[in-house]
């Protein structure tokens, strides 16, 4: 029998090693699953590269696991926000390797690890600095710049709704990375707030089919929290 | 008459934006960057049916709620709280991604550091030693909306062009922008240079040509 329900958040994340690549979903924090990331730092992990849209926000989640010295490299789109005072103060002190990309190359770059695609000709960034000494070609009169695929150890994704078969739907814009990264990792662990009985969910609606899941973890619900944005102009 | 050189007013913020907004047709698709280009959503003519997108995984964003009923799960590209309209949907990174470089997106509008005035865009770094770089979505939707449209005042703090022969700071992409809406003028960038739309009352082409330093065809 196929049962990917986790008893806990440590049985899901055992021995994951040093050195991984994790990927996490989220952007702000919106879909960041502060409980695995909280099940991680207690895992023990270190020397992590991590891939997520930003760099953490206050002291909790992602920036909790970048207080405690756990990770080595961050790949992220944008790191600088109002309250990402941790990351600020370990990149400046070189403490933390940053690898900035454009967020499509981001999204698209992880999509290709899922989907068996050995690297792609992208238009995003052509000519800037970020586009780096990677080769370039112009196919139909349009530049583009070769991006190779960003692959996970581990993917932490937050989602809504799953089943034994690790079947997923999301929440709202807490979707973003989730879906891509679910793909992208060697090991998917996902948390949901409702676990349901197969069959029970519409198989029109599921985003993250199973066959891209390792464990789901049933947490409960809290309030959505605020944080690092910007005020409009 | 005679000829006085500064009768003329800036536009303000709002009227900066009600200007951009006017030029979105019905039925666009359009990316409204973070910041300033986030106000043209409160001025689009009633009777526009526009479909706006947020980098983060929707289209059909609505307004910010009311107070008390924020749900960060529903967040806009600057992480503050949103609304989904009748008709919007959610979807991944990817596919929001792939919205913009598939040319799908009829128009994004985006803030800039500097312009070229054939429509190189520098928004995302000063180059500032000892900055922290973020980049975002900014090169993504800068070349992949059919249309890029920056919105800026049109001279820094300190007087100067923000529309230049060659940006000096780090490129966000070449040759996409199409039109820059400023405070003091509309112009269009062109592979042979800039263009003029429309400019405030009052403010003589050869002046404008002046605070600009490029030439502008009429």
């Amino acid at each position: 029998m196929i049962n990917k329900i986790a008893g806990s958040i440590a049985d899901a994340m055992a021995g994951i090693p040093d050195g991984a690549t994790v990927l996490i979903g989220g952007f702000g924090t919106a879909g960041i699953p502060n409980e695995l990331i909280d099940g991680l730092i207690e895992q023990g992990a270190k020397e992590l590269t991590v891939v997520n849209n930003n760099a953490g926000n206050g002291d909790t989640g992602l920036a909790a696991l970048l207080k405690a010295g756990r990770v080595r490299k961050i790949i992220c789109s944008f790191p600088r926000q109002a309250d990402s005072y941790v990351f600020d103060e370990l990149y400046r002190s070189g403490k933390l390797e940053l690898e900035l990309v454009p967020q499509g190359n981001l999204a698209e770059r992880i999509r290709a690890a899922g989907a068996g695609v050995g690297a792609f000709f992208c238009p995003t960034g052509y000519g800037t600095q970020l586009a780096g000494e990677r080769e370039t070609r112009v196919i139909d009169g349009k530049p583009y710049v070769l991006e190779y695929p960003i692959r996970g150890d581990v993917a932490l994704v937050k989602a809504e709704q799953g089943d034994r078969w690790g079947n997923l739907t999301y929440r709202k814009a807490a979707r973003n990375f989730g879906p891509v990264m679910a793909m992208a990792s060697e090991r998917t662990i996902a948390t949901v707030h409702e676990i349901v009985e197969l069959g029970a969910m519409d198989p029109e609606t599921i985003v993250t089919p199973g066959i891209f899941v390792s464990k789901i973890v049933k947490i409960d619900r809290v309030a959505t929290q605020a944080g690092g944005f910007k005020k409009a102009a | 008459m005679t000829m006085s050189t500064s009768h003329y007013q800036r536009r303000t913020k709002d009227q900066l934006a009600a200007r951009v907004a006017q030029d979105i047709f019905d039925g666009a698709v359009v990316n409204l960057g973070i910041g300033q280009p986030t106000l043209v959503a409160n001025h689009l003519p009633a009777g526009r049916e526009v479909i706006l997108h947020s980098e983060n995984g929707i289209l059909g964003m609505g307004p910010a709620p009311a107070a008390g009923q924020e749900d960060y799960d529903l967040i806009n590209a600057g992480k503050q709280p949103v609304t989904l309209l009748p008709g919007g949907a959610y979807f991944h990174h990817a596919d929001s991604f792939a919205m913009m470089r598939g040319g799908h997106l009829d128009i994004c509008v985006l803030g800039a550091f500097q312009v070229s005035a054939t429509g190189d865009l520098a928004n995302w770094s000063t180059g500032e030693e000892g900055a922290i770089p973020a980049v975002g979505g900014a090169m993504d939707l800068a070349i992949g909306a059919k249309q890029t449209w920056v919105m800026m005042d049109l001279l820094t703090k300190k007087g100067e062009s923000k529309i230049v022969a060659q940006c000096t700071y780090p490129l966000t992409g070449i040759g996409c922008v199409k039109r820059v809406y400023s405070d003091l003028a509309t112009l269009e960038c062109t592979p042979a240079g800039l263009k003029l739309i429309d400019k405030v009352e009052g403010l003589a082409h050869a002046e404008l040509e002046k605070l600009v330093g490029l030439p502008i065809a009429a």
